[in-house]
């Protein structure tokens, strides 16, 4: 693999809550443009590792950290760093997607006013080719003024989607993103990251192991804080090195 | 199948049910037909004096004649200014203690102890804290700064001071309250799409929790409209003909006109038909504020998707 298709690098990367050990000497890449996968069972640590690199777990009090997690060889910790550009560049959509209580159109708009009051024809078209690019466009166009939350559960994750793209990312982090969907509204968000992956890099956590197995071009196996296994999809899923991950996979535990 | 299992039979409740029943709704029909009782007292008692003239004029002849309109002014002017300065300052301490305080900081928990305190300190103390505090210390710094002398004076800004002073625990408890019901998703989806804490509170948080706002404002000025102990140390008069005009006047309020007519008048029997419909002015008024800031939350709610 080449050195420049490296998004994101972690290194020996360590969480601790409080005293806990959340994950243990955690080490991977994570490549441009293409769909990474972590899974395991509840509490392994890939949600963790996966907030880890958009700093949203500097919400928890007891949070640390030590080891390297770089974008583009910046440092995701190191003090000089602006976590709100940080998360400006790392998009993030969350498994229960709840859209603000706004309009659809001003759902998609919310990110790109915090900082700037860009010309309404500008907003206009960024909120069109998000909404295009999170493949609900055709569905709401002509009721982008309507509540929400009005959307069904599925268009709910899509304007999650949608907003996350408007303020042009270069990473999206989906953390579970279709375990409250049905399984149409699943197919649609994992046609969607196919397309995504085009033009983000990608990390994905997931329950469903079909899913990484459909979606992702790597795939990464964590079991009680410890990265077991990082492979290729294909790989880890037809002929997996280690005896834990082959468990996993075929159902023997979690 | 059996026909047994589908056919209904009518519960039967037991003697203890009927009692666990029948204990709450009497207790309610006591309350409401209490509450019936009064108005109905009111009205009938206060109705013949509730005149255009009454509600117009000010009162007369040693507030035996004329009417109310200073007392209703002055009170609503007060109870305004008195939300202009204690739903901001409550607002943004529920804030603090919901959104940036560590919990167990000692910081947070003094301040949380001082608002449970504060709840619970009788009216006519916060009276004699507005003479103490409001009048005699930052009315005279500012009158020896600027060498006048109708800052330390009792008056219409140092009353409402007063009030939003006592009803700041109202306002905090209930507006922290609603920042508590504002999901914890929706900070994190704003926080996650590049917004600071303060962008995330302004534009998320506190519109969210709106109606929970103005819930505290409605409580806040329910409690305030109706205490009379504090504000007749720091600005209500006996009588005053005119309006306050600034904000260092003194001024008529509600409750203390009910007060003076029924144990200051010279003559009680010719005062108590004034007595009667002035009190029954202020239960209007009271019922009035509550029934807008309803209205109020009611647009919002429905704005809000």
């Amino acid at each position: 693999m080449a050195k420049d298709s490296v998004k994101i690098k972690i290194r020996n990367f360590n969480v601790l809550y409080g005293e806990k050990q959340a994950l243990n000497d955690i080490t991977l890449d994570v490549q441009i443009n293409k769909v990474t996968a972590f899974i395991g069972p509840s509490g392994c640590g890939k949600s963790t590792l996966l907030r880890s690199i958009n700093r949203m777990n500097d919400l928890i009090y007891t949070f640390s950290a030590n080891g390297k997690l770089t974008i583009d060889e910046t440092n995701v910790y190191d003090p000089d760093i602006d976590v709100v550009e940080l998360r400006k560049k790392v998009g993030m959509v969350f498994q229960k997607s709840i859209p603000f209580p706004k309009s659809i159109y001003e759902n998609v708009a919310y990110g790109l006013r915090l900082n700037q009051t860009p010309p309404s024809t500008e907003v206009d078209e960024i909120v069109e080719y998000s909404l295009k690019k999170a493949a609900l466009w055709d569905e709401v166009k002509d009721r982008l003024h309507d509540s929400a939350t009005g959307l069904s559960g599925g268009q709910q994750q899509r304007l999650c989607i949608a907003r996350a793209v408007a303020v042009n990312p270069e990473i999206l982090l989906m953390d579970e993103p279709c375990s409250a969907l049905d399984p149409i509204s699943t197919a649609k968000i994992e046609e969607l990251i196919e397309e995504l992956k085009d033009s983000y890099t990608i990390v994905i956590v997931t329950h469903n192991m079909q899913q990484a197995a459909r979606v992702s071009d790597s795939t990464g196996f964590f079991y009680m804080g410890d990265l077991i296994e990082f492979d290729k999809t294909r790989t880890l899923f037809t002929s997996p090195s280690k005896k834990e991950t082959e468990d996993y996979i075929t159902g023997r535990f979690g | 199948m059996n026909p047994e299992l589908i056919t209904r039979k009518p519960i039967k409740r037991s003697k203890k049910e009927y009692l666990a029943l029948g204990l709450p709704a009497f207790s309610a029909f006591v309350l409401v037909g209490l509450i019936i009782l009064l108005l109905a007292h009111f009205v009938w008692h206060g109705l013949p004096g509730l005149t255009w003239e009454f509600l117009t004029q000010s009162p007369r002849n040693n507030n035996t004649e004329g009417g109310i309109f200073p007392a209703i002014y002055g009170t609503v002017i007060l109870v305004f200014m008195m939300s202009l300065l204690g739903v901001p300052i409550g607002t943004a301490t529920a804030v603090y203690l919901s959104e940036y305080a560590k919990q167990s900081s000692l910081f947070a928990r003094s301040v949380r102890f001082g608002v449970n305190t504060l709840a619970g300190v009788p009216s006519i103390v916060f009276g004699l804290f507005g003479v103490g505090f409001f009048m005699q210390f930052i009315g005279k710094g500012i009158d020896t700064a600027s060498g006048s002398d109708i800052w330390s004076k009792p008056s219409l800004l140092w009353s409402a001071a007063t009030l939003s002073v006592l009803t700041l625990p109202v306002v905090i408890v209930s507006v922290e309250e609603a920042l508590r019901t504002v999901p914890q998703e929706l900070r994190a989806a704003s926080l996650a799409l590049g917004a600071t804490k303060w962008q995330t509170i302004w534009k998320v948080v506190l519109p969210n929790s709106l109606t929970g706002i103005l819930t505290g404002s409605i409580l806040a000025i329910g409690r305030g409209a109706g205490e009379v102990a504090p504000v007749i140390f720091v600005g209500a008069v006996y009588s005053l003909p005119e309006l306050p005009s600034s904000l260092t006047d003194q001024f008529m309020h509600m409750g203390y006109h009910i007060y003076v007519l029924a144990t200051q008048s010279p003559n009680a029997a010719e005062a108590l038909p004034l007595q009667y419909a002035s009190t029954l002015v202020l239960l209007l008024l009271a019922f009035s504020l509550n029934l807008t800031a309803g209205l109020i939350r009611m647009r919002i709610r429905k704005q809000q998707y």
